[in-house]
C-alpha cells in the first residue's frame, strides 16, 4: 500500500501528459475545476460528480459540546458542514487497491 | 451542478479548448483522485480538502433481515475532509 500524498501538481501534471496543454495551463484549469466546485457548494448546492462522488453541504445545529481536556462545556454554533459520499465506483476500486 | 454542468463552465471560460478536450481535462483530474486512492496514496488539495484511504477492521456482521451472524472481511473506504478555508467559506467567513 502506498503512503504518498499528491497535489495540485501531481493532478496538474496528469492533465498536462493527458491534453498536451502548457504545464501553466494545466494548472490553472485544476484550480478552477476546484474553484467551480467550491462556489458551489458555498451557493448551497449539491456537486455530483458521476462515477467519482457527491459532495453535499449540510446544516447542523447549535448544541452544547464539551472540552474533551477540561470537562468545561462550550457552546457550539449552528453551522454548514460538507460531506463527500463516494460513488459505488470509487468505493468498490478502493476497496480493490487495498485488498491485503 | 452535476457534471456535464461543471464541464460546461470550464469550457465556457476555455474558449480556445475543444470540448472533448474539456471532458478530457476533467476526467483526468477526477481519475487521478480516485487512482491514487486505489494505491493507498493521499491526495491533498489545500484549501479545499484532502482525500484519504481508511481501514475498516474486520467485523462479525448480521443479516439484519435474518439476524444471521456473517464475517465482514477488513476493508478499505475512500474519506473526504473539508479544508480549512472552504469550511470557513461555508461558514460566511
Amino acid at each position: 500500500m502506498g503512503e504518498k500524498t499528491l497535489t495540485r501538481m501531481d493532478l496538474s501534471e496528469a492533465v498536462y501528459r493527458e491534453v498536451g496543454l502548457s504545464r501553466n495551463e494545466s494548472a490553472q484549469l485544476v484550480e478552477s475545476v476546484l474553484d467551480h466546485i467550491s462556489d458551489a457548494l458555498v451557493s448551497g448546492e449539491q456537486v455530483k460528480i458521476s462515477s467519482f462522488g457527491t459532495f453535499s453541504v449540510r446544516d447542523k445545529s447549535a448544541r452544547i459540546g464539551r472540552n474533551p481536556k477540561t470537562g468545561e462545556e462550550v457552546p457550539i454554533l449552528p453551522r454548514r458542514v460538507l460531506t463527500f459520499r463516494p460513488s459505488h465506483l470509487m468505493k468498490e476500486r478502493v476497496a480493490l487497491g487495498n485488498k491485503p | 451542478m452535476i457534471r456535464s454542468e461543471l464541464i460546461q463552465k470550464i469550457a465556457d471560460e476555455n474558449p480556445h479548448l475543444y470540448q472533448r478536450d474539456v471532458e478530457r481535462i476533467v476526467s483526468t483530474i477526477f481519475e487521478e483522485v480516485t487512482n491514487a486512492m486505489a494505491r493507498g496514496d493521499r491526495v491533498e488539495l489545500r484549501g479545499f480538502g484532502a482525500f484519504s484511504v481508511k481501514k475498516r477492521d474486520a467485523r462479525i456482521g448480521r443479516n439484519p433481515r435474518t439476524g444471521e451472524t456473517v464475517h465482514v472481511e477488513e476493508k478499505h473506504v475512500p474519506f473526504f475532509k473539508t479544508g480549512k478555508l472552504l469550511r470557513d467559506r461555508l461558514n460566511g467567513n
